[in-house]
């Protein structure tokens, strides 16, 4: 579809407006931008996250929060950034599982690398977290005969 | 191996030799790693990051390629060392400026670096020329196992390793790609490249990273997420579409500009190249953006009297602190413009 003001690139925004006698308008970017319409622009995750830190309205209940291990509180690491000990993350769990899938993409869940010394257990529900997460992402790009695979493997694993 | 020589020498990253290197710079993969049993380095005491320091130290010692590495301590390091590391992207700014008890290990041919006391307590990084996003992964493995098989690593079975800041956590992977995208800018197109990238959650940073501005028209392009996808997966998205993406933006706008506006693209380049050969004295900014033009000029075989490999080490020669080492004093900025305009001048009537 070509662009419907200059005629000449392709039409790659496509609005409808709804006030007064609704319309479509399908514009190429330049156009689009000439007429001041907005390509609607995500903020950068850095950006929500400092946000999230600087201006969340913590309960009183997180405001309270204390790491017992390294005596860091919520506040602290709201004011910062950073945390200060790895026990920070059971600490903090409630408030910071939030803002982890907001930074994340709405994950909540390692799948990747798994240290060699992971005991057998671990290793083997690390595995059979990554293969449902296969399974979903091939599942949603209609990859039948990979799904099938993956959804064998998983049988496998959690029979023995 | 010591700072003097590496201030000689172009680096193995900027050799212009990997795939797709007439856009694609280098690609970086760093793993963020905490060791067990210690608190970040926000809580460390001194004597818990000089404790920190030593034992990983040790422990690179003991991989592999321990006996290539050369460490360097950041606390008695001078300012033009620490600068110097810096300009060669083997450390990062913050590394450079921070405070206590730190250092770095560098490999002989610099593809790894390895900073101790940064944000997290080990970050591990290989750098290559070009697109080798997969080569870089499998040095950072490799070696992030061989450390790994000697010390244990703040992991959570839910949240995998764990960082200092939660934008880390998970697979603690960064993986960035320096592009030079100069056509891209000559034609006001660089908003094409901003609004895919966002839709990717994918970052778009400047020459050296966070907060640094796109200088000679370099971005580097790198994920944001790190939790939810395995390093494999982040990896292939990358190389497999991210960054080709981009790489045929750029590849359509410097056709465009041989094809229908020569004349813009070679007053572009050849305003640069004059200019190079002649200035008397030149701003780092200014240098950056006349030599981003010289070598899309030499890309697209507008100039052939110059080598490629002259432009990719005058690119690291021409910064402020390989300049003050070059000369082996400190300069204030303005000598600096002054031996800058001369080395460029003199390495360009080399070639030529």
């Amino acid at each position: 579809m070509l662009c419907q003001r200059c005629k000449k690139s392709g039409a790659t925004v496509h609005v409808t407006d709804l006030v007064g006698e609704p319309k479509e308008l399908h514009l190429c970017e330049e156009c689009a931008e000439e007429e001041g319409i907005r390509v609607k622009s995500s903020v950068p995750i850095n950006t929500i996250l400092e946000d999230f830190i600087k201006h969340q309205v913590a309960s009183q209940e997180m405001s309270d929060l204390t790491c017992p291990e390294c005596g860091t509180s919520f506040l602290t690491f709201r004011q910062q950034g950073v945390l200060g000990c790895p026990h920070d993350y059971e600490a903090f769990d409630k408030p910071l599982t939030s803002l982890i899938a907001q930074a994340h993409e709405g994950a909540t869940r390692h799948v990747g690398k798994v240290p060699n010394k992971a005991s057998s257990t671990q290793k083997k529900q690390h595995l059979v977290i990554k293969l449902r997460h296969q399974l979903q992402e091939a599942v949603e790009q209609e990859k039948y005969e990979e799904a099938a695979k993956l959804r064998d493997q998983l049988k496998e694993l959690e029979d023995k | 191996m010591n700072i003097d020589e590496l201030a000689q020498r172009a680096g193995e990253w900027l050799s212009g030799t990997g795939p797709q290197s007439d856009i694609v710079i280098s690609s970086r993969v760093r793993l963020a790693r905490n060791v067990a049993g210690f608190p970040f380095l926000s809580r460390a005491s001194e004597s818990q990051r000089k404790e920190l320091l030593r034992l990983l130290c040790n422990t690179i010692s003991n991989t592999p390629i321990g006996s290539r590495v050369t460490f360097f301590e950041m606390e008695t390091a001078h300012r033009l060392d620490r600068q110097v590391l810096v300009e060669r992207h083997l450390i990062s700014r913050q590394h450079a400026g921070g405070q206590g008890c730190r250092g770095v290990a560098v490999s002989e041919e610099e593809t790894v670096s390895l900073m101790v006391n940064e944000e997290d307590h080990l970050r591990i990084q290989s750098l290559r020329s070009g697109l080798q996003l997969g080569a870089a992964w499998d040095e950072v493995g490799r070696l992030d196992d061989a450390i790994e098989a000697q010390l244990d690593y703040a992991y959570h079975p839910r949240l995998g390793y764990l960082t200092a800041c939660p934008t880390n956590v998970g697979t603690g992977i960064r993986v960035s790609v320096m592009l030079h995208l100069p056509a891209l800018k000559l034609a006001d197109q660089m908003h094409k490249v901003f609004r895919a990238t966002r839709d990717m959650h994918v970052a778009v940073r400047g020459l050296f990273g966070e907060g640094t501005e796109a200088l000679g028209d370099f971005y580097q392009i790198s994920n944001q997420t790190t939790l939810g996808k395995s390093e494999e997966e982040i990896i292939s998205a990358f190389e497999g579409s991210v960054i080709p993406g981009i790489v045929k933006y750029e590849k359509r706008a410097r056709e465009l500009l041989v094809n229908e506006r020569p004349a813009l693209l070679d007053d572009k380049v050849f305003r640069a190249f004059g200019v190079l050969e002649n200035a008397r004295a030149m701003s780092t900014e200014e240098t950056l953006a006349l030599l981003s033009h010289l070598r899309m000029g030499v890309n697209l075989g507008r100039v052939s009297e110059i080598n490629i490999n002259t432009i990719n080490e005058l690119f690291v020669q021409m910064q402020p602190a390989h300049l003050q080492k070059l000369k082996g004093e400190e300069l204030t900025p303005e000598q600096r413009s002054v031996i800058r305009a001369e080395t460029i001048r003199k390495r360009l009537s080399r070639d030529n």
